[in-house]
């Protein structure tokens, strides 16, 4: 008898596929240290070097505290974009094929992956914001930073989600890593995580609106800081939406795949 | 009741074609073995019965499942364990085996006592609990066949089971894989590049060449072909003369030379070695050595190919540049 294939299956195999991700991460835990080294010292050397600096177009009190949403969401980019990797080793070390042979949903897959590459993103994103807080980072309430765990997990899909399509159909390591770099920067710098978009020229603007870390980050900013160049509704189902899209397509891609 | 059956079976790489339009049926409860050299298209074979791959061209059903029209059905039906481990070796056996029982759907009470089960069918009970990195490669082999065979499959797919493996665990493997057969009438497709492993466990035998079928009977039916015992002589010089006269010779039915090898097939081979002798030596051919015995599958893929399944080898059973370097 053929076991599952029911909505309680789709769960289990999310979960299955979250737990043994966390089981490696917990048993490997030198990814975390290497993620948040850059956020890191960025918040250091540039929110607390320029700190005090008025920058035109800011809402924010002071630069440490309008760059903290924008490390937080560069910590989630980058955590998010490069746990396709972990697709690549199991493609490279065979498990893919134990988990491309099982009878389950490809966006079961895809979400499962996506559930343990949120949970790392976000509890190093979190590190991330309280170690600003040592900086002179005032947190907002528990209610407003539960808000922003919200964002931070769209966040996360997103960019995991983008990890994982381009994992699905590569099979080299430092190709992958090479096109992650490429797609990482421009994602990261136009979204204003380092400067109001305001102060952008209007072309530069205009690709800025199409990056979802922008959406990403002015959420953040809205709920962690009160103040925001893009109002909070649209941040939130801009970044809604795109999470949505590319679940779909992930597991689109996971369905067409070919797992050796 | 057939288990698998495939029409026109086709899968191309680029320009390579890896298997070439391939048709055979497969009974539920058989030991099927796939034998052929590396790159004769045997694993690629299997990652299309296996939903891996897509075929290019032609159809399969398991269990009357199309395997690219009904994916998740043929996937309930089959195991698969894999020419390289596909285990986590940062997980433990045991993580291991729990993994594919919740992929798989298991009921909480039913993974617990199939765990059990499974690894005590593997003698694995004792290891269970330590990471899979500690593993030799037997003890990952065992525990991926326990994997395989956790879900109760209908096809099992053992993809080059004791490739790289010490002489005393394949013997281990072969009963294991016998006395499950037998026990619970699982069909099995097993593919091999070892002649004795095909012939130990197969009911049936397809060999695979450059993708194409070449033969496909019982181990007992294929041999019988030959005709009789072969008589393999090795010489010390050239023996063109001495050639000559064995292929002459009524009695010979076939005779293949090869580099400094001679291989005679006849009846009743023990009777027949004065006679081989003398004949060398009117022809002043050295005689370094005379062996008889029993024809082997080895014989089987001479006599269909014209070689011998060693010197095709080599490398990996994929085209070049399609499979990735550097595994652990």
């Amino acid at each position: 008898m053929p076991y599952g294939g029911d909505s309680m299956s789709v769960l289990n195999v999310i979960f299955v596929l979250w737990l043994r991700d966390m089981k490696r991460f917990v048993r490997a835990p030198s990814r975390i240290i290497g993620n948040i080294t850059l956020p890191f010292f960025m918040l250091v050397a540039l929110g607390a070097g320029f700190g005090r600096m008025p920058i035109p177009g800011m809402q924010s009190p002071n630069y440490l505290s309008f760059l903290v949403p924008g490390m937080v969401g560069m910590t989630i980019l980058f955590s998010g974009v490069f746990s396709g990797m972990s697709v690549l080793w199991d493609r490279q070390y065979g498990f893919l094929k134990e988990i491309m042979v099982a009878p389950v949903p490809r966006v079961a897959i895809v979400i499962g992956r996506i559930a343990s590459g949120s949970t790392t993103g976000v509890i190093q994103a979190t590190v991330i914001a309280l170690f600003a807080t040592a900086l002179g980072f005032v947190l907002p309430s528990p209610v407003k930073f539960a808000l922003a765990v919200v964002f931070m997990v769209l966040i996360s899909i997103i960019f995991t989600g983008i990890g994982l399509i381009f994992a699905s159909r590569m099979k080299d390591e430092q190709g992958f890593g090479l096109i992650m770099n490429f797609l990482v920067l421009p994602f990261l710098f136009l979204s204003g995580a380092f400067a109001p978009i305001s102060n952008l020229p209007a072309w530069v603007r205009a690709i800025s609106c199409i990056d979802p870390l922008t959406y990403g980050i002015e959420g953040l900013r809205a709920v962690l800081l009160g103040s925001s160049a893009i109002a909070l509704p649209v941040s939130f189902a801009v970044c809604a939406a795109c999470a949505v899209l590319l679940i779909l397509t992930g597991a689109w891609f996971f369905e067409t795949s070919e797992a050796v | 009741m057939i288990a698998v059956r495939t029409e026109n079976l086709t899968k191309c790489f680029k320009k390579l074609i890896a298997v070439n339009s391939i048709s055979f049926e497969v009974s539920e409860g058989e030991i099927f073995g796939f034998l052929g050299p590396n790159g004769a298209g045997k694993t690629t074979t299997i990652n299309m019965l296996s939903t891996l791959i897509s075929p290019t061209r032609g159809r399969a059903e398991i269990m009357g499942h199309d395997i690219v029209r009904k994916r998740n059905d043929v996937r309930h039906s089959i195991g698969v364990v894999f020419q390289e481990p596909a285990l986590d070796s940062r997980l433990t056996g045991r993580e291991n085996l729990e993994f594919h029982a919740l992929m798989y759907g298991m009921p909480l009470h039913e993974r617990r006592s199939r765990i059990t089960e499974v690894l005590s069918l593997v003698e694995l009970a004792d290891k269970a609990d330590a990471l899979v990195e500690t593993y030799s490669g037997g003890m990952k082999r065992r525990l991926e066949i326990a994997r395989g065979l956790m879900h109760r499959p209908k096809v099992l797919f053992l993809d080059e089971p004791t490739i790289g493996l010490d002489a005393q665990t394949r013997r281990h493997i072969w009963e294991y894989v016998k006395k499950l057969n037998e026990d619970t009438g699982i069909t099995m497709i097993l593919t091999t590049h070892y002649m004795e492993e095909a012939d130990a466990l197969s009911h049936r035998v397809l060999i695979l060449d450059h993708g194409d079928i070449v033969a496909l009977d019982t181990p007992a039916a294929l041999k019988d072909v030959l005709g009789g015992d072969v008589m393999e002589l090795t010489v010390g010089n050239d023996a063109a003369a001495f050639i000559g006269e064995m292929r002459a010779t009524s009695w010979i039915k076939k005779t293949v030379a090869e580099n400094d090898m001679i291989r005679l097939t006849m009846e009743k081979a023990e009777t027949r070695v004065t006679a081989v002798v003398q004949a060398a030596a009117n022809h002043g051919a050295v005689l370094l050595s005379v062996s008889v015995r029993k024809p082997s599958l080895d014989d089987v893929f001479i006599h269909y190919t014209g070689k011998t399944i060693r010197e095709n080898g080599g490398g990996n059973d994929k085209p070049r540049g399609f499979r990735h370097h550097g595994r652990r």
